[in-house]
């Protein structure tokens, strides 16, 4: 009601400012052009690689990067296939475009297949971490003073050793102790209701830590292991799949954002806005959704971008020591791995994948340093 | 103070106590077991395995196991499930090798960090800034196995030495000063490698520090007095500016044993990182939980030392 009330047009006064939000953000990013560039060159990597899924996968693909021609290896880019070639091995293009690998693969064919995984990788990847981090900022800013009670952690603990007995393959005892985990945090919730200050139970409610010490000293815990070498590590012991590789790269790198969302909902807490809202009888998650996160996202956008550079380049790494995407599928980073034994006969292997990786890494760096600029208020009003 | 230290130090320990449990039931948990790595070896018969599983305790449950690891590894009596050496005289061999990439690292990266950060202060807008900051974000961009194998094209072909390993095999005996070249020529490329993203990023903050500083009154009121520029920004500025990276000579610490494992494998230089990523690969889980735990060892005394020098340089500051 509030809202409909807000969107009248009895806003049209003096006090409306001359140019929305948006439209001054944007200015303020066009002048940028370092940036500009950056988000032109995103929007066309976007682009390549939607085609690149489209047109390299299936049983009868248009470009197929799978082919075999061992007669054809190691041709320099622009070549034209040779006459003896079947007709079925000629590439569509009528050349090669980039050249052929040491199987006689056509590498554009290749390099379109593995645009796809380069993105997928980068958004799934940062957009698991955000979402832990929104999550666990959150809870941290917003209900950090709460404090986690001795019931809590009895069911906790009923509940990681039920799965922990699950994960070595006790199943009954397993379930079992689930289940009483599960009832127990029922039942403590209803006694806590009827009988909260009775004798002995007092016990139950001590007041150990709060949830905000606790999700901080877990995100000081995960920064203690050096982030590639634990993702190393996982993606060598589990089976090697794309997937597999997204979820790890997204589950090492959420603390930076829960540290800024927290700090973000901190002093978002304690503004006007949010008290209006309290008194105003707005729910707790309506005042988190639809006052606090948006007006918390954009410092989470901006590292998100630059996480989306760093989650390419991890993935490339991780191909490049041949831990990532299992062959014949082809990534940037195992392309370039397999051409470094060519370095000097077949240099294209190495570079184009390499200045390829380096063009949308340094495009989403360019355009994450924009987005900050933009967003930073001290230039806005500057100008 | 004695009191910060106290409690930083408890709070350190119970972080490094879950630290430890966290690797290990990482390792643990997942699938497949460092007795069947290679099932096709005919030397690994049933009994074998067997006797293999008992030696390192793999056939008692888990906390058991957590138990022994971690007594092991205090008491020094840790091996190696590959070939029974004690792990921590390997791990401390390949710690001298990755020293030396760490320390030359490290000193390039904060003595031209500095200059190229200040100078793009200075000279804020003009082409030598805008150069250095797109230069800066292409080294930020630039995948580090590729950059390594265009300057080792470039080195190879320029200069004509080599650059792989830590020295050149089979160069028999030769005078020390021939020796000491060579060896720079080895450890030159590498570290240069694992300083660019540092300097890229150091001479970023740094600029942006600077920046910060010149804007205060303190300097206004300095030029207004008739300071010469040079004591301006040398003296004034510069000295306000440095603060916060006294704190950042204790995050450096853990830089001996992250990243450094791409590079290392590239150069085939025996450190560390290259031997976490091997033992990760055979499976050799003592070496990874050993290093893992030295990384987690290096991070909480890396915060410790930059939470001390922050009270240290700032009086303001009482933690």
């Amino acid at each position: 009601m509030i809202e409909m009330e807000m969107d009248k047009p009895s806003m049209e006064s003096p006090l409306v400012p001359r140019e929305s939000r948006w439209h001054g953000f944007w200015r303020l990013f066009r002048r940028n052009k370092l940036s500009f560039l950056g988000l032109v060159i995103f929007i066309l990597f976007f682009f390549t690689a939607v085609a690149g899924l489209v047109l390299t996968s299936g049983s009868n693909p248009f470009f197929d990067p799978a082919m075999v021609r061992l007669e054809e290896k190691l041709r320099p880019p622009l070549s034209a296939p040779r006459e003896s070639l079947s007709s079925q091995a000629v590439p569509r293009l009528g050349l090669y475009l980039l050249g052929t690998d040491e199987l006689g693969r056509d590498v554009f064919a290749r390099m379109m297949q593995g645009a796809w995984v380069s993105l997928t990788v980068g958004f799934v990847a940062v957009g698991i971490a955000v979402l832990v981090g929104i999550l666990l900022g959150g809870v941290s800013g917003y209900y950090g003073q709460n404090a986690v009670t001795a019931d809590h952690l009895i069911t906790a603990a009923l509940i990681i050793i039920g799965m922990g007995l699950l994960a070595a393959k006790a199943m009954t005892s397993g379930v079992l102790l689930l289940i009483i985990g599960g009832l127990s945090s029922i039942f403590f919730q209803g006694w806590k209701k009827r009988r909260a200050d009775a004798g002995w139970t007092k016990i139950l409610w001590i007041r150990t830590i709060s949830i905000d010490t606790l999700i901080m000293r877990f995100v000081d815990i995960m920064l203690c292991f050096p982030s590639f070498f634990l993702i190393l590590t996982v993606v060598a012991l589990l089976p090697a799949s794309i997937y597999n590789i997204m979820i790890i790269i997204g589950l090492t790198s959420w603390m930076g954002t829960t540290r800024f969302v927290r700090a973000e909902f901190l002093s978002l807490r304690e503004q006007d806005f949010v008290t209006a809202a309290h008194a105003l009888g707005v729910s707790s998650g309506r005042i988190i959704f639809r006052h606090m996160i948006p007006n918390a996202i954009a410092p989470v956008l901006v590292s998100a971008t630059i996480g989306i550079a760093s989650a390419i380049l991890t993935e490339a790494g991780l191909s490049f020591l041949g831990l990532g995407v299992p062959p014949p599928h082809a990534t940037w980073g195992n392309i370039l791995s397999d051409g470094k034994n060519y370095i000097f006969d077949a240099p294209w292997l190495t570079f184009i994948p390499g200045i390829a990786i380096l063009i949308v890494v340094l495009s989403f760096n360019l355009f994450g340093e924009g987005l900050r600029d933009a967003m930073n208020p001290r230039l806005r009003e500057r100008s | 103070m004695l009191s910060f230290i106290a409690r930083s130090g408890v709070q350190k320990i119970i972080t490094l106590f879950f630290v430890s449990v966290i690797s290990f039931l990482v390792i643990h948990l997942a699938p497949g077991e460092p007795s069947q790595v290679n099932p096709l070896n005919p030397k690994f018969t049933p009994e074998m395995v067997e006797r293999f599983r008992k030696q390192f305790h793999l056939d008692q449950p888990l906390h058991i196991q957590y138990g022994y690891f971690y007594r092991d590894l205090f008491t020094g009596k840790t091996v190696s499930w590959k070939d029974h050496e004690p792990v921590l005289k390997k791990v401390w061999d390949r710690f001298k090798n990755s020293f030396w990439l760490f320390l030359v690292g490290t000193v390039l990266t904060w003595t031209l960090a500095f200059p190229i950060g200040i100078r793009s202060a200075i000279f804020r807008g003009g082409p030598y800034d805008r150069g250095v900051t797109f230069l800066s974000y292409f080294l930020i961009s630039i995948p580090g196995f590729f950059f390594a194998y265009i300057l080792i094209i470039l080195v190879v072909n320029a200069f004509h030495v080599p650059v792989i390993g830590m020295e050149t095999f089979g160069l028999g005996r030769i005078p020390w000063y021939r020796d000491l070249m060579d060896r720079t020529w080895h450890l030159l490329l590498p570290s240069l490698l694992g300083a660019t993203g540092g300097i890229a990023v150091l001479s970023r903050y740094v600029r942006s520090q600077m920046l910060e500083v010149e804007n205060q009154d303190y300097v206004r009121t300095a030029r207004a007095k008739g300071v010469p520029e040079e004591q301006v920004h040398y003296k004034h500025a510069l000295r306000n500016a440095l603060l916060p990276f006294v704190t950042m000579f204790g995050l450096i610490l853990p830089g001996l044993i992250g990243g450094s494992v791409i590079i290392e494998s590239i150069f085939s230089w025996p450190g560390m990182g290259r031997m976490a990523y091997e033992a990760i690969l055979a499976r050799d889980y003592p070496i990874v939980l050993t290093e893992n735990f030295i990384a987690a060892v290096l991070v909480l005394i890396g915060t410790f030392v930059s939470d001390v020098l922050y009270m240290v340089v700032d009086p303001r500051i009482r933690l």
